[in-house]
Protein backbone atom coordinates (compact mmCIF):
# COMPACT_ATOMS: atom_id res chain seq x y z
CA UNK A 1 0.00 0.00 0.00
CA UNK A 2 3.39 2.24 -0.49
CA UNK A 3 0.89 4.09 -3.05
CA UNK A 4 -1.62 5.52 -0.88
CA UNK A 5 1.71 7.65 0.09
CA UNK A 6 1.34 9.29 -2.92
CA UNK A 7 -1.77 11.35 -1.64
CA UNK A 8 0.60 13.77 -0.92
CA UNK A 9 0.37 15.09 -4.73
CA UNK A 10 -3.12 15.26 -4.84
CA UNK A 11 -3.14 17.03 -8.63
CA UNK A 12 -1.85 13.30 -9.80
CA UNK A 13 -3.93 11.15 -7.89
CA UNK A 14 -6.76 12.52 -8.58
CA UNK A 15 -5.98 12.59 -12.44
CA UNK A 16 -5.34 9.09 -12.17
CA UNK A 17 -8.45 8.67 -9.99
CA UNK A 18 -10.73 10.18 -12.72
CA UNK A 19 -8.95 8.24 -15.49
CA UNK A 20 -9.29 4.71 -13.73
CA UNK A 21 -12.78 5.99 -12.87
CA UNK A 22 -13.67 6.88 -16.47
CA UNK A 23 -12.05 3.44 -18.06
CA UNK A 24 -14.43 1.63 -15.49
CA UNK A 25 -17.35 3.44 -16.88
CA UNK A 26 -16.36 2.72 -20.21
CA UNK A 27 -15.22 -1.14 -20.42
CA UNK A 28 -15.86 -1.07 -24.26
CA UNK A 29 -13.11 1.06 -24.03
CA UNK A 30 -10.75 -0.89 -21.78
CA UNK A 31 -11.62 -3.91 -23.85
CA UNK A 32 -10.66 -2.19 -27.14
CA UNK A 33 -7.39 -1.02 -25.49
CA UNK A 34 -6.30 -4.87 -24.75
CA UNK A 35 -8.06 -6.04 -27.89
CA UNK A 36 -6.64 -4.04 -30.93
CA UNK A 37 -3.01 -4.90 -30.77
CA UNK A 38 -3.53 -8.95 -31.04
CA UNK A 39 -6.21 -8.83 -32.96
CA UNK A 40 -4.82 -6.19 -35.58
CA UNK A 41 -1.96 -7.69 -35.66
CA UNK A 42 -3.93 -11.27 -36.46
CA UNK A 43 -6.22 -10.11 -38.30
CA UNK A 44 -4.11 -8.32 -40.92
CA UNK A 45 -0.61 -10.37 -40.60
CA UNK A 46 -2.63 -13.89 -40.39
CA UNK A 47 -5.88 -13.89 -41.69
CA UNK A 48 -4.33 -11.32 -44.22
CA UNK A 49 -1.74 -14.22 -45.06
CA UNK A 50 -4.26 -16.99 -44.70
CA UNK A 51 -6.09 -15.16 -47.58
CA UNK A 52 -3.11 -14.30 -49.79
CA UNK A 53 -2.39 -18.02 -49.67
CA UNK A 54 -5.97 -18.84 -50.90
CA UNK A 55 -5.89 -16.41 -53.52
CA UNK A 56 -2.91 -17.58 -54.86
CA UNK A 57 -4.22 -20.79 -55.73
CA UNK A 58 -5.78 -19.69 -58.68
CA UNK A 59 -3.10 -17.96 -60.14
CA UNK A 60 -0.22 -19.67 -61.86
CA UNK A 61 3.59 -19.20 -62.96
CA UNK A 62 4.54 -18.43 -66.22
CA UNK A 63 6.66 -21.07 -67.37
CA UNK A 64 9.27 -18.83 -69.10
CA UNK A 65 9.82 -16.17 -66.36
CA UNK A 66 9.09 -17.71 -63.49
CA UNK A 67 7.16 -15.52 -62.07
CA UNK A 68 3.74 -15.27 -60.89
CA UNK A 69 0.67 -14.37 -62.89
CA UNK A 70 -2.15 -12.67 -61.91
CA UNK A 71 -4.92 -14.60 -64.10
CA UNK A 72 -7.38 -16.56 -62.65
CA UNK A 73 -7.04 -19.82 -63.51
CA UNK A 74 -8.58 -23.44 -62.26
CA UNK A 75 -4.98 -25.19 -63.95
CA UNK A 76 -3.90 -25.91 -60.80
CA UNK A 77 -6.61 -27.82 -59.19
CA UNK A 78 -7.20 -29.31 -62.92
CA UNK A 79 -3.23 -30.64 -62.49
CA UNK A 80 -3.96 -32.21 -58.99
CA UNK A 81 -7.25 -33.83 -60.10
CA UNK A 82 -6.37 -35.44 -63.10
CA UNK A 83 -2.77 -36.69 -62.09
CA UNK A 84 -3.02 -39.81 -59.36
CA UNK A 85 0.17 -39.00 -58.24
CA UNK A 86 -1.10 -36.22 -56.02
CA UNK A 87 -4.24 -38.35 -55.24
CA UNK A 88 -1.57 -41.42 -53.84
CA UNK A 89 -0.22 -38.85 -51.98
CA UNK A 90 -3.10 -37.25 -50.45
CA UNK A 91 -4.37 -40.41 -49.66
CA UNK A 92 -1.28 -41.84 -47.94
CA UNK A 93 -1.08 -38.11 -46.01
CA UNK A 94 -4.38 -38.13 -44.70
CA UNK A 95 -4.63 -42.46 -43.95
CA UNK A 96 -0.75 -42.37 -41.70
CA UNK A 97 -2.93 -39.15 -40.11
CA UNK A 98 -6.05 -41.30 -39.18
CA UNK A 99 -3.36 -44.48 -39.02
CA UNK A 100 -1.40 -42.29 -36.45
CA UNK A 101 -4.33 -40.84 -34.31
CA UNK A 102 -5.64 -44.39 -33.76
CA UNK A 103 -2.43 -45.87 -32.75
CA UNK A 104 -2.07 -42.62 -30.42
CA UNK A 105 -5.58 -43.04 -28.57
CA UNK A 106 -4.75 -47.18 -28.35
CA UNK A 107 -0.64 -46.07 -25.96
CA UNK A 108 -2.64 -43.05 -24.18
CA UNK A 109 -5.82 -44.09 -22.99
CA UNK A 110 -4.60 -47.12 -20.81
CA UNK A 111 -1.64 -44.43 -19.53
CA UNK A 112 -4.00 -41.40 -19.16
CA UNK A 113 -6.51 -43.66 -17.17
CA UNK A 114 -3.35 -44.87 -14.80
CA UNK A 115 -2.57 -41.13 -14.35
CA UNK A 116 -6.01 -40.20 -13.75
CA UNK A 117 -7.61 -42.96 -11.39
CA UNK A 118 -4.99 -45.14 -10.13
CA UNK A 119 -1.92 -43.76 -9.02
CA UNK A 120 -1.39 -42.21 -6.06
CA UNK A 121 -0.66 -37.79 -6.18
CA UNK A 122 3.25 -38.32 -6.50
CA UNK A 123 3.31 -40.44 -8.88
CA UNK A 124 0.82 -39.27 -11.17
CA UNK A 125 2.46 -35.59 -10.92
CA UNK A 126 5.67 -37.32 -11.87
CA UNK A 127 4.18 -38.79 -14.90
CA UNK A 128 2.89 -35.51 -15.49
CA UNK A 129 6.43 -33.83 -15.52
CA UNK A 130 7.85 -37.04 -17.55
CA UNK A 131 4.97 -36.51 -20.67
CA UNK A 132 4.98 -32.82 -20.49
CA UNK A 133 9.04 -32.73 -21.06
CA UNK A 134 8.98 -34.89 -24.22
CA UNK A 135 5.83 -32.38 -25.98
CA UNK A 136 7.80 -29.52 -25.22
CA UNK A 137 11.24 -30.76 -26.07
CA UNK A 138 12.27 -30.46 -29.87
CA UNK A 139 10.33 -32.29 -32.34
CA UNK A 140 12.95 -32.44 -35.32
CA UNK A 141 16.08 -33.95 -32.76
CA UNK A 142 13.12 -36.55 -31.11
CA UNK A 143 12.42 -37.60 -35.33
CA UNK A 144 16.52 -37.41 -35.47
CA UNK A 145 16.75 -39.91 -32.67
CA UNK A 146 14.73 -42.63 -34.50
CA UNK A 147 16.35 -41.94 -37.87
CA UNK A 148 19.91 -43.40 -35.68
CA UNK A 149 17.96 -45.85 -33.55
CA UNK A 150 16.41 -47.52 -37.07
CA UNK A 151 19.74 -47.23 -38.95
CA UNK A 152 21.19 -50.48 -40.26
CA UNK A 153 23.93 -50.12 -36.91
CA UNK A 154 21.07 -48.89 -34.54
CA UNK A 155 20.05 -49.53 -30.73
CA UNK A 156 16.68 -51.17 -32.64
CA UNK A 157 19.03 -54.20 -34.55
CA UNK A 158 21.27 -54.10 -31.61
CA UNK A 159 18.40 -55.74 -29.15
CA UNK A 160 16.54 -57.42 -31.87
CA UNK A 161 20.35 -59.27 -32.49
CA UNK A 162 20.72 -59.67 -28.51
CA UNK A 163 17.38 -61.09 -28.90
CA UNK A 164 18.73 -64.16 -31.42
CA UNK A 165 15.94 -62.36 -34.29
CA UNK A 166 17.37 -61.23 -37.42
CA UNK A 167 17.46 -56.86 -38.42
CA UNK A 168 14.31 -55.01 -38.84
CA UNK A 169 14.65 -53.56 -42.18
CA UNK A 170 12.23 -50.96 -41.80
CA UNK A 171 14.35 -48.05 -41.77
CA UNK A 172 12.91 -45.59 -44.65
CA UNK A 173 9.72 -46.73 -45.13
CA UNK A 174 6.24 -46.54 -44.10
CA UNK A 175 6.24 -48.47 -41.40
CA UNK A 176 9.10 -46.66 -39.52
CA UNK A 177 6.83 -43.07 -40.18
CA UNK A 178 3.54 -44.41 -38.89
CA UNK A 179 6.60 -45.35 -35.65
CA UNK A 180 7.89 -42.17 -35.82
CA UNK A 181 4.66 -40.04 -35.95
CA UNK A 182 3.04 -42.19 -33.28
CA UNK A 183 5.70 -41.26 -30.65
CA UNK A 184 6.23 -37.51 -31.46
CA UNK A 185 2.48 -36.67 -31.39
CA UNK A 186 2.02 -39.22 -29.07
CA UNK A 187 2.01 -36.23 -25.51
CA UNK A 188 -0.11 -34.46 -27.41
CA UNK A 189 -3.01 -37.19 -26.82
CA UNK A 190 -2.33 -38.15 -23.34
CA UNK A 191 -2.63 -34.84 -21.91
CA UNK A 192 -6.25 -33.80 -22.96
CA UNK A 193 -7.45 -37.79 -22.25
CA UNK A 194 -5.94 -37.29 -18.95
CA UNK A 195 -7.40 -34.44 -18.16
CA UNK A 196 -11.13 -35.38 -18.82
CA UNK A 197 -10.47 -38.28 -17.52
CA UNK A 198 -9.22 -36.65 -14.50
CA UNK A 199 -12.88 -34.20 -14.18
CA UNK A 200 -15.32 -37.99 -14.58
CA UNK A 201 -16.26 -37.32 -10.65
CA UNK A 202 -16.00 -40.37 -8.26
CA UNK A 203 -19.00 -40.93 -7.54
CA UNK A 204 -20.79 -41.57 -11.09
CA UNK A 205 -18.63 -44.70 -10.75
CA UNK A 206 -20.17 -45.54 -8.00
CA UNK A 207 -23.47 -44.56 -9.22
CA UNK A 208 -22.73 -46.97 -12.05
CA UNK A 209 -21.93 -50.09 -9.61
CA UNK A 210 -24.69 -49.18 -7.72
CA UNK A 211 -27.25 -49.61 -10.50
CA UNK A 212 -25.59 -52.89 -11.36
CA UNK A 213 -22.92 -52.54 -13.64
CA UNK A 214 -20.15 -54.48 -13.95
CA UNK A 215 -16.72 -53.05 -14.26
CA UNK A 216 -17.12 -53.09 -18.47
CA UNK A 217 -20.27 -52.04 -18.43
CA UNK A 218 -19.27 -48.84 -16.41
CA UNK A 219 -16.17 -48.63 -18.65
CA UNK A 220 -18.27 -48.45 -21.68
CA UNK A 221 -21.39 -46.61 -20.55
CA UNK A 222 -19.83 -44.14 -18.08
CA UNK A 223 -16.33 -43.33 -18.71
CA UNK A 224 -15.85 -43.81 -22.38
CA UNK A 225 -18.28 -41.60 -23.26
CA UNK A 226 -17.38 -38.62 -20.55
CA UNK A 227 -13.71 -39.63 -21.68
CA UNK A 228 -14.61 -39.27 -25.62
CA UNK A 229 -14.26 -35.22 -25.90
CA UNK A 230 -10.89 -35.28 -24.41
CA UNK A 231 -10.00 -38.13 -26.77
CA UNK A 232 -11.19 -35.60 -29.66
CA UNK A 233 -9.14 -33.22 -28.19
CA UNK A 234 -6.04 -34.89 -28.52
CA UNK A 235 -6.70 -36.32 -31.67
CA UNK A 236 -7.25 -32.42 -33.30
CA UNK A 237 -3.52 -32.43 -32.38
CA UNK A 238 -2.13 -35.73 -33.97
CA UNK A 239 -4.45 -35.32 -37.03
CA UNK A 240 -3.50 -32.08 -37.62
CA UNK A 241 0.23 -32.12 -36.88
CA UNK A 242 0.56 -35.45 -39.11
CA UNK A 243 -1.29 -33.49 -42.22
CA UNK A 244 0.95 -30.77 -42.26
CA UNK A 245 4.43 -32.47 -41.62
CA UNK A 246 7.32 -32.53 -44.25
CA UNK A 247 10.18 -33.49 -41.90
CA UNK A 248 9.76 -36.77 -40.98
CA UNK A 249 8.91 -37.90 -44.49
CA UNK A 250 12.27 -36.74 -44.91
CA UNK A 251 14.12 -37.67 -42.65
CA UNK A 252 13.14 -41.41 -41.83
CA UNK A 253 10.16 -41.85 -44.81
CA UNK A 254 11.68 -43.67 -47.80
CA UNK A 255 11.44 -42.56 -51.80
CA UNK A 256 8.29 -42.59 -52.77
CA UNK A 257 6.60 -41.65 -49.57
CA UNK A 258 6.12 -37.97 -49.60
CA UNK A 259 3.39 -36.10 -48.03
CA UNK A 260 1.63 -33.24 -48.95
CA UNK A 261 4.10 -31.12 -47.16
CA UNK A 262 7.31 -32.77 -49.02
CA UNK A 263 5.42 -31.60 -52.62
CA UNK A 264 4.31 -28.31 -50.87
CA UNK A 265 7.70 -27.52 -49.49
CA UNK A 266 9.44 -28.48 -53.25
CA UNK A 267 7.21 -26.31 -54.93
CA UNK A 268 7.82 -23.63 -52.81
CA UNK A 269 11.37 -23.62 -52.07
CA UNK A 270 13.10 -25.72 -55.55
CA UNK A 271 10.17 -25.00 -58.04
CA UNK A 272 9.13 -21.19 -56.81
CA UNK A 273 5.80 -22.15 -57.96
CA UNK A 274 3.46 -20.70 -55.18
CA UNK A 275 0.23 -21.41 -56.69
CA UNK A 276 0.30 -24.73 -57.30
CA UNK A 277 1.91 -24.82 -53.72
CA UNK A 278 -0.99 -23.23 -52.13
CA UNK A 279 -3.92 -25.42 -54.67
CA UNK A 280 -2.56 -28.48 -53.16
CA UNK A 281 -2.30 -27.37 -49.20
CA UNK A 282 -6.08 -26.69 -49.71
CA UNK A 283 -6.27 -30.46 -49.23
CA UNK A 284 -4.89 -30.56 -45.61
CA UNK A 285 -6.79 -27.21 -44.67
CA UNK A 286 -10.38 -28.32 -46.07
CA UNK A 287 -9.90 -31.60 -44.03
CA UNK A 288 -8.94 -29.71 -40.92
CA UNK A 289 -11.74 -27.43 -41.48
CA UNK A 290 -14.39 -30.42 -41.46
CA UNK A 291 -12.42 -32.46 -38.87
CA UNK A 292 -12.98 -29.16 -36.48
CA UNK A 293 -16.72 -28.73 -37.15
CA UNK A 294 -16.96 -32.39 -36.17
CA UNK A 295 -14.79 -32.12 -33.13
CA UNK A 296 -16.70 -29.45 -31.97
CA UNK A 297 -20.04 -31.29 -32.30
CA UNK A 298 -18.41 -34.00 -30.18
CA UNK A 299 -18.24 -31.46 -27.25
CA UNK A 300 -14.03 -31.52 -27.69
CA UNK A 301 -13.37 -27.89 -27.91
CA UNK A 302 -14.76 -27.86 -24.14
CA UNK A 303 -12.07 -30.10 -23.19
CA UNK A 304 -9.31 -28.00 -24.85
CA UNK B 1 -10.57 -51.60 -9.71
CA UNK B 2 -9.31 -55.60 -9.07
CA UNK B 3 -5.49 -55.85 -8.41
CA UNK B 4 -4.67 -57.43 -11.38
CA UNK B 5 -6.13 -54.95 -13.30
CA UNK B 6 -4.32 -52.18 -11.69
CA UNK B 7 -0.77 -53.94 -11.77
CA UNK B 8 -2.04 -54.36 -15.75
CA UNK B 9 -2.30 -50.62 -16.07
CA UNK B 10 0.92 -49.98 -14.22
CA UNK B 11 2.93 -51.88 -16.72
CA UNK B 12 0.96 -50.15 -19.49
CA UNK B 13 2.04 -46.93 -18.24
CA UNK B 14 5.91 -47.83 -17.60
CA UNK B 15 6.02 -49.53 -21.04
CA UNK B 16 4.70 -46.47 -22.69
CA UNK B 17 6.80 -43.69 -20.68
CA UNK B 18 9.88 -46.15 -21.68
CA UNK B 19 8.83 -45.65 -25.51
CA UNK B 20 8.62 -41.92 -24.61
CA UNK B 21 12.21 -41.22 -22.98
CA UNK B 22 14.66 -43.99 -24.57
CA UNK B 23 15.21 -42.63 -27.81
CA UNK B 24 15.51 -39.45 -26.17
CA UNK B 25 18.22 -40.57 -24.00
CA UNK B 26 19.99 -42.60 -26.81
CA UNK B 27 20.05 -39.04 -28.61
CA UNK B 28 21.41 -37.72 -25.44
CA UNK B 29 24.21 -40.41 -24.95
CA UNK B 30 25.26 -39.99 -28.96
CA UNK B 31 26.43 -36.61 -27.81
CA UNK B 32 29.71 -38.25 -26.08
CA UNK B 33 30.48 -40.32 -28.38
CA UNK B 34 34.11 -40.39 -29.76
CA UNK B 35 33.87 -42.28 -32.73
CA UNK B 36 32.47 -39.90 -35.90
CA UNK B 37 30.22 -43.25 -37.04
CA UNK B 38 26.90 -43.07 -35.25
CA UNK B 39 26.97 -46.75 -34.55
CA UNK B 40 24.84 -48.35 -31.38
CA UNK B 41 25.50 -49.43 -28.63
CA UNK B 42 28.42 -46.61 -28.11
CA UNK B 43 32.34 -47.61 -27.97
CA UNK B 44 33.88 -44.87 -26.44
CA UNK B 45 33.12 -41.79 -24.68
CA UNK B 46 33.90 -38.20 -24.84
CA UNK B 47 33.49 -34.21 -24.30
CA UNK B 48 35.52 -33.12 -27.54
CA UNK B 49 32.29 -32.25 -29.43
CA UNK B 50 31.24 -29.52 -27.21
CA UNK B 51 34.20 -27.86 -27.98
CA UNK B 52 34.43 -28.49 -31.01
CA UNK B 53 30.36 -26.98 -31.65
CA UNK B 54 31.12 -24.27 -29.43
CA UNK B 55 34.22 -22.92 -31.55
CA UNK B 56 32.10 -23.74 -34.45
CA UNK B 57 31.55 -20.29 -36.35
CA UNK B 58 27.97 -21.56 -38.09
CA UNK B 59 26.64 -23.25 -34.72
CA UNK B 60 27.73 -19.86 -32.92
CA UNK B 61 25.51 -17.90 -35.83
CA UNK B 62 22.84 -19.70 -35.57
CA UNK B 63 22.59 -20.41 -32.02
CA UNK B 64 22.83 -16.16 -31.63
CA UNK B 65 19.60 -16.12 -34.51
CA UNK B 66 17.63 -18.38 -32.43
CA UNK B 67 18.12 -17.03 -29.42
CA UNK B 68 17.29 -13.33 -31.04
CA UNK B 69 14.10 -14.43 -32.66
CA UNK B 70 13.07 -16.26 -29.16
CA UNK B 71 13.74 -13.51 -27.20
CA UNK B 72 11.93 -10.79 -29.53
CA UNK B 73 9.08 -13.08 -30.24
CA UNK B 74 8.46 -14.29 -26.53
CA UNK B 75 8.45 -10.31 -25.99
CA UNK B 76 5.81 -9.84 -28.57
CA UNK B 77 3.85 -12.61 -27.22
CA UNK B 78 3.51 -11.56 -24.03
CA UNK B 79 2.55 -8.44 -24.60
CA UNK B 80 -0.10 -9.47 -27.39
CA UNK B 81 -1.11 -12.62 -25.48
CA UNK B 82 -1.68 -11.01 -21.91
CA UNK B 83 -3.78 -8.29 -22.97
CA UNK B 84 -6.14 -10.46 -25.62
CA UNK B 85 -6.43 -13.41 -22.35
CA UNK B 86 -7.50 -9.99 -19.93
CA UNK B 87 -9.79 -8.73 -22.57
CA UNK B 88 -11.72 -12.16 -23.00
CA UNK B 89 -11.55 -12.97 -19.69
CA UNK B 90 -12.80 -10.21 -18.10
CA UNK B 91 -15.39 -8.59 -20.69
CA UNK B 92 -18.47 -10.45 -22.61
CA UNK B 93 -18.98 -8.55 -26.13
CA UNK B 94 -19.80 -9.11 -29.67
CA UNK B 95 -17.47 -11.36 -31.68
CA UNK B 96 -15.63 -12.73 -28.30
CA UNK B 97 -15.72 -16.08 -29.20
CA UNK B 98 -14.52 -15.61 -32.64
CA UNK B 99 -11.67 -13.99 -31.63
CA UNK B 100 -10.75 -16.83 -29.02
CA UNK B 101 -11.13 -18.79 -32.49
CA UNK B 102 -8.98 -16.53 -34.54
CA UNK B 103 -6.18 -17.20 -31.47
CA UNK B 104 -6.59 -20.42 -31.38
CA UNK B 105 -6.08 -20.87 -34.84
CA UNK B 106 -1.90 -21.00 -35.30
CA UNK B 107 -2.12 -24.07 -33.19
CA UNK B 108 -5.01 -26.01 -34.72
CA UNK B 109 -4.16 -25.40 -38.26
CA UNK B 110 -0.69 -27.36 -39.67
CA UNK B 111 2.32 -25.08 -39.05
CA UNK B 112 3.22 -25.90 -42.58
CA UNK B 113 -0.17 -23.89 -43.82
CA UNK B 114 1.10 -21.00 -41.26
CA UNK B 115 4.35 -21.39 -42.76
CA UNK B 116 3.41 -20.91 -46.29
CA UNK B 117 0.45 -18.43 -46.07
CA UNK B 118 3.36 -15.95 -44.21
CA UNK B 119 5.68 -16.78 -47.09
CA UNK B 120 3.13 -15.82 -49.86
CA UNK B 121 1.83 -12.62 -47.92
CA UNK B 122 5.52 -11.38 -47.92
CA UNK B 123 6.25 -12.16 -51.15
CA UNK B 124 3.25 -10.27 -52.36
CA UNK B 125 3.78 -7.77 -50.15
CA UNK B 126 7.63 -7.41 -51.54
CA UNK B 127 8.77 -7.74 -47.56
CA UNK B 128 12.09 -9.66 -48.26
CA UNK B 129 12.55 -12.18 -45.80
CA UNK B 130 15.09 -11.22 -42.64
CA UNK B 131 15.05 -11.64 -38.84
CA UNK B 132 11.89 -10.03 -38.84
CA UNK B 133 9.95 -12.11 -40.58
CA UNK B 134 11.18 -15.01 -38.62
CA UNK B 135 9.92 -13.42 -35.66
CA UNK B 136 6.75 -12.54 -36.79
CA UNK B 137 6.13 -16.22 -37.84
CA UNK B 138 6.95 -17.56 -34.41
CA UNK B 139 4.65 -14.86 -32.62
CA UNK B 140 1.78 -16.28 -34.19
CA UNK B 141 2.23 -19.34 -32.54
CA UNK B 142 4.17 -17.83 -29.27
CA UNK B 143 0.91 -15.59 -28.88
CA UNK B 144 -1.00 -18.71 -28.34
CA UNK B 145 0.66 -19.98 -25.46
CA UNK B 146 1.29 -17.11 -23.65
CA UNK B 147 -2.64 -16.34 -24.10
CA UNK B 148 -3.56 -20.04 -22.98
CA UNK B 149 -1.81 -19.65 -19.95
CA UNK B 150 -2.77 -16.27 -18.79
CA UNK B 151 -6.42 -17.11 -20.15
CA UNK B 152 -6.33 -20.33 -17.55
CA UNK B 153 -5.11 -18.33 -14.43
CA UNK B 154 -7.80 -15.39 -15.04
CA UNK B 155 -10.61 -17.75 -15.39
CA UNK B 156 -9.40 -19.24 -11.67
CA UNK B 157 -9.18 -15.72 -10.12
CA UNK B 158 -12.58 -13.76 -9.14
CA UNK B 159 -13.03 -10.80 -10.63
CA UNK B 160 -14.22 -9.46 -7.81
CA UNK B 161 -10.64 -9.10 -6.27
CA UNK B 162 -10.51 -6.26 -9.18
CA UNK B 163 -13.82 -4.69 -7.74
CA UNK B 164 -13.09 -4.91 -3.99
CA UNK B 165 -9.74 -3.32 -5.03
CA UNK B 166 -11.53 -0.33 -6.66
CA UNK B 167 -14.18 -0.24 -3.55
CA UNK B 168 -10.65 0.29 -1.23
CA UNK B 169 -10.21 3.48 -2.92
CA UNK B 170 -7.29 2.10 -6.04
CA UNK B 171 -7.01 3.43 -9.09
CA UNK B 172 -6.48 1.31 -12.58
CA UNK B 173 -2.50 1.70 -11.80
CA UNK B 174 -2.65 0.53 -8.25
CA UNK B 175 -5.14 -2.22 -8.76
CA UNK B 176 -3.33 -3.47 -11.57
CA UNK B 177 0.44 -3.01 -9.50
CA UNK B 178 -1.09 -4.96 -6.18
CA UNK B 179 -3.90 -7.08 -7.25
CA UNK B 180 -3.84 -7.92 -11.13
CA UNK B 181 0.29 -8.44 -11.55
CA UNK B 182 0.55 -10.54 -8.24
CA UNK B 183 -2.27 -13.12 -9.85
CA UNK B 184 -0.31 -12.74 -13.32
CA UNK B 185 3.27 -12.40 -12.69
CA UNK B 186 3.96 -16.51 -12.66
CA UNK B 187 1.72 -17.08 -15.61
CA UNK B 188 3.05 -14.87 -17.60
CA UNK B 189 7.01 -16.08 -16.66
CA UNK B 190 5.34 -19.47 -17.35
CA UNK B 191 3.93 -18.62 -20.43
CA UNK B 192 6.52 -16.78 -21.63
CA UNK B 193 9.39 -19.59 -21.15
CA UNK B 194 6.96 -22.22 -23.26
CA UNK B 195 6.91 -19.57 -25.87
CA UNK B 196 10.89 -19.10 -26.21
CA UNK B 197 11.18 -23.45 -25.66
CA UNK B 198 8.31 -23.29 -28.27
CA UNK B 199 10.49 -20.44 -30.77
CA UNK B 200 13.96 -22.11 -30.09
CA UNK B 201 13.25 -25.01 -31.87
CA UNK B 202 10.54 -24.50 -34.06
CA UNK B 203 11.51 -25.43 -37.77
CA UNK B 204 8.55 -26.07 -39.96
CA UNK B 205 7.30 -22.15 -39.71
CA UNK B 206 11.32 -20.96 -40.18
CA UNK B 207 11.58 -23.12 -43.11
CA UNK B 208 9.18 -20.60 -45.15
CA UNK B 209 10.20 -17.52 -43.17
CA UNK B 210 14.02 -17.77 -42.95
CA UNK B 211 15.41 -17.84 -46.64
CA UNK B 212 18.75 -18.32 -46.54
CA UNK B 213 18.82 -17.26 -42.72
CA UNK B 214 20.43 -20.24 -40.62
CA UNK B 215 18.53 -20.49 -37.12
CA UNK B 216 19.60 -23.33 -34.87
CA UNK B 217 16.83 -25.51 -35.64
CA UNK B 218 17.79 -25.41 -39.27
CA UNK B 219 21.19 -25.63 -39.13
CA UNK B 220 20.07 -29.25 -37.44
CA UNK B 221 17.62 -30.21 -40.27
CA UNK B 222 20.01 -29.34 -42.53
CA UNK B 223 23.06 -31.34 -41.53
CA UNK B 224 21.10 -34.32 -40.75
CA UNK B 225 19.91 -34.35 -44.19
CA UNK B 226 23.21 -34.43 -45.84
CA UNK B 227 25.17 -36.62 -43.07
CA UNK B 228 27.49 -33.80 -42.21
CA UNK B 229 29.20 -33.09 -39.42
CA UNK B 230 27.31 -35.14 -37.11
CA UNK B 231 29.10 -35.08 -34.09
CA UNK B 232 29.00 -31.80 -34.03
CA UNK B 233 25.63 -31.80 -34.19
CA UNK B 234 25.02 -34.24 -31.77
CA UNK B 235 26.59 -32.13 -29.24
CA UNK B 236 24.44 -29.17 -30.31
CA UNK B 237 21.17 -31.23 -30.08
CA UNK B 238 22.43 -32.33 -26.51
CA UNK B 239 22.44 -28.64 -25.42
CA UNK B 240 18.83 -27.97 -27.26
CA UNK B 241 17.52 -30.53 -24.93
CA UNK B 242 18.70 -29.59 -22.38
CA UNK B 243 18.22 -25.76 -22.67
CA UNK B 244 14.42 -26.56 -23.40
CA UNK B 245 13.70 -28.55 -20.47
CA UNK B 246 14.91 -25.74 -18.14
CA UNK B 247 12.03 -23.64 -19.17
CA UNK B 248 9.88 -26.31 -19.19
CA UNK B 249 10.55 -27.44 -15.67
CA UNK B 250 10.02 -23.61 -14.36
CA UNK B 251 6.93 -22.85 -16.18
CA UNK B 252 5.46 -26.23 -14.62
CA UNK B 253 6.74 -25.51 -11.41
CA UNK B 254 5.02 -21.94 -11.41
CA UNK B 255 1.67 -22.82 -12.70
CA UNK B 256 1.20 -27.11 -12.46
CA UNK B 257 0.01 -26.43 -15.55
CA UNK B 258 1.06 -28.06 -19.40
CA UNK B 259 0.94 -24.70 -20.81
CA UNK B 260 -1.09 -26.44 -24.13
CA UNK B 261 -4.31 -26.82 -22.67
CA UNK B 262 -6.05 -24.47 -20.33
CA UNK B 263 -7.23 -26.64 -17.48
CA UNK B 264 -9.79 -25.54 -15.40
Amino acid sequence: MADLAEAGRPPIRAARLRLSAALWRRPWLKASLLLAPPVIAFAVIYLGSLAALFISAFWQVDSFTGKVVHTWTFDNFKTLWEDHTYWRIAGRTIGMAAAVTVTDAVLAFPLAYFMARVAPSRTRAAIFVLVLLPLWSSYLVRIYSWRTILAKNGALNWVLNGLGLPDANIAYTNWAMWIVFSYVWLPFMILPVYAALERIPQNYIEASGDLGARGWRTFRSVILPLALPGIVAGSIFTFSLTLGDFITPALVGGAGSSFIGNVVEEQIGINGNLPFAAAFATVPVVVMAVYLVIAKRLGAFEAL
Amino acid sequence: MSRGGRIALGAWAVLVLAFLWIPLLIIMAYAFNDSTIQTWPISGWTLHWFKEAWNDHEVRQSLWLSVKVGLIATGAALVLGSGAALAIARFRFFGRESISFLLLLPLALPGIITGMALNSFYVFGGISLSIWTIVIGHATFCVVVVYNNVLARLRRTSPSLIEASMDLGADGWQTFRFVTWPVLSTALVAGGLLAFALSFDEVIVTTFTAGAQTTLPIFILDNIQRGQQLPIVNAVVFVVIVLTVIPVIISQRLTHESGLLSSR
